[in-house]
């Protein structure tokens, strides 16, 4: 089995997962806080946010990989106050393709975790309200589990587009063997070499199992907690 | 002991409301849209009102003079809405437990196992919400708000979602709340018989005022008190079970004098709350015989009422208390009714609806 893959390739396969799942678990309770803010509360600027949150998903991907370079580059105004301060490097690191993934599958996840949130009755939070709880209460105890199979969506949903994430990684932490080169990198090298079809075409395969993987695993999650809740 | 004294515009006019809250239920009657759910949701501090105060006792919830506002969820007022309001992903006992849980450690609280023998829920505290019918759910809210170990209960209207069936099958549960727990209730209600079989006080409220507040059989005798207008009018009148006749019939004594209702289940002894609708009853000046009516109620006329129509609202003075008999004016006229006169009220048996009738005390 693992012949299958050479060693660098398994790199790319595992690298690949490393960065999503950190790019989902980290950017999930900031998607949570700007879908309930989105989704609950009126502020000024609550339009700008919106767009902001949604900014990746219509902006060609190697624009946001530039704004990233531009921003969390060891020079940009962000990256260099963080290497400063807290030592963390994002330009060609793995941590900077998380960065780049989580950013690029955050509207995604916002978008469903606010219909969640739209979908909960806000009388049933008042009614928690009245019962005793306090607001973080209510939402800890009423809101959150009502939500979960919305949150558990937008996380695998989320997972699966930091798998398949290039455009900004790329042109933000280039393509480094072993260091910032994720499934989508390898299969595109392999595609520039003369004769590199079959390599690429195995690496899809694992594409395409892990994408299904993370579906079904996703809609068997939704309808266990679904059932759970009693809603169906 | 709650009071309270709000003023908030809302609708198109101005709600200017004070009064009080004793032990007991205190039934806050009106039409939709006369301001009821408005002041609940004022003392339940899900609305800041634009002016006025609500204390409980010494503490005191809301002053907007004084810039005092308590958060909802600090206020311990067991909330009891229209619509249930169950958390669909808790089971029932989970469900009644919520509130326990956030009640302070020190609170005087209802005992878990007694409060689901009274409501009859025992059978249904491992269930999911989603599979009660309509009646199941509201005696759950009613538990879940009594179990939050709460200063007052309110209750906006708890059985205007159910049907005739159901508000049968709630309605002694609040009896026996209103007997059996200490805790005052506010309850919000436009049902005149509601308000007859559960009201131990009623604040009747009429465009965002209160036209009149006391105990309930003063404020329902009262001819110049129709919140829901005057073909909702009706007396109450309490009374004792004397026994059951094999015909179907069940005595009363009320007072000294013999009411004959269709059957009861309530068992001699009992004292019962029956209210007579207005318009069941029909006067006459000398003691009539060779009728079908079963009770006539010799009494003095205390106050006389016309309405802009043809109608005209008669109070009279019984030995069983106050009666209610909307008749004509032409009928006022007829037979010379004034206050002070002498007259016979007749009341059809089967006129009482069994729905009129109420459980257990209730002081009127």
């Amino acid at each position: 089995m693992t012949d299958w893959l050479s060693p660098s390739e398994w790199q790319a396969v595992f690298l690949s997962i490393r960065v999503s799942l950190w790019a989902t678990a980290v950017s999930l309770p900031l998607g949570i806080f700007t879908a309930y803010a989105l989704a609950r509360w009126s502020f000024p600027g609550k339009q700008l946010l919106n767009g902001l949150v949604h900014l990746p998903l219509i902006l060609p991907p190697v624009v946001t990989g530039y704004l990233l370079l531009l921003t969390f580059g060891r020079r940009g105004p962000v990256g260099g106050f963080l290497e400063e301060w807290f030592g963390i490097v994002f330009a060609f690191r793995w941590t900077g393709a998380a960065l780049a993934a989580g950013i690029m599958a955050f509207p995604l996840m916002v978008r469903a975790i606010r219909l969640a949130i739209e979908a909960v009755d806000p009388k049933l939070e008042q009614a928690a309200g009245t019962l005793g709880a306090a607001r973080l209460w209510v939402f800890l105890t009423v809101t959150l589990p009502l939500i979960l199979p919305g949150v558990i969506a937008g996380s695998i949903l989320a997972f699966a587009k930091a798998m398949g994430e290039f455009g900004a990684t790329i042109t933000f932490v280039s393509n480094i063997p072993g260091q910032t080169q994720t499934l989508p990198s390898a299969i595109y090298t392999f595609l520039q070499v003369p004769g590199g079809e079959d390599d690429a075409a195995r690496l899809v395969l694992v594409a395409i199992a892990v994408a299904m993987g993370a579906l079904l695993l996703s809609e068997w999650i939704s309808r266990a907690v679904a059932r759970r809740i009693g809603g169906a | 002991m709650l009071e309270v004294r709000l003023r908030h515009r809302f609708g198109g006019f101005t709600l200017d409301a004070g009064f009080a809250v004793p032990q007991g239920i205190t039934v806050l009657f009106g039409r939709s849209g006369s301001g009821k759910t408005t002041i609940v949701n004022a003392v339940a501090g899900l609305l800041r009102p634009e002016a006025g105060r609500v204390a409980m006792g010494k503490t005191i919830l809301t002053d907007v003079e004084a810039r005092v506002w308590v958060p909802p969820h600090k206020r311990r007022i067991g909330y009891i809405f229209q619509e249930g309001r169950l958390f669909p992903h808790l089971n029932v006992r989970q469900n009644l437990r919520y509130g326990a849980w956030f009640a302070p450690k020190d609170a005087p609280r209802e005992d878990m196992g007694r409060v689901v023998e009274m409501l009859g829920i025992g059978p249904l505290l491992d269930r999911r919400t989603g599979a009660l019918s309509g009646g199941e759910k509201q005696r759950v809210a009613i538990g879940r708000a009594l179990l939050s170990a709460p200063q007052l209960i309110l209750a906006d209207e708890p059985l205007a979602a159910l049907d005739e069936a159901r508000k049968a099958e709630i309605l002694p549960y609040f009896e026996r709340l209103r007997d059996e727990v200490t805790i005052p209730i506010l309850y919000v209600s436009h049902s005149a018989s509601e308000v007859a079989r559960l009201a131990t006080t009623v604040v009747a409220l009429e465009a965002g005022r209160v036209i009149a507040q006391g105990r309930a059989a003063e404020v329902l005798g009262d001819p110049a008190v129709l919140p829901t207008g005057a073909r909702e009018a009706g007396a109450v009148l309490t009374a004792r079970v004397a026994r059951h006749h094999d015909d179907g019939l069940t005595e009363l004594d009320a007072g000294g004098v013999a009411l004959f209702l269709p059957r009861l289940p309530q068992g001699p002894g009992a004292s019962v709350r029956v209210r007579i609708a207005a318009h069941d009853v029909i006067l006459a000046q000398e003691a009539p015989r060779g009728l079908s009516a079963l009770n006539i109620l010799p009494g003095v006329v205390a106050e006389i009422r016309a309405g802009e129509g043809p109608g005209a609202l008669v109070a009279l003075d019984t030995q069983a208390g106050r009666v209610l008999a909307r008749i004509t004016r032409r009928s006022v006229a007829a037979l010379g009714l004034e206050p002070g006169a002498s007259v016979h009220a007749v009341l059809k048996s089967v006129a009482v609806a069994p729905a009129d009738v109420g459980g257990p005390r209730g002081a009127t």
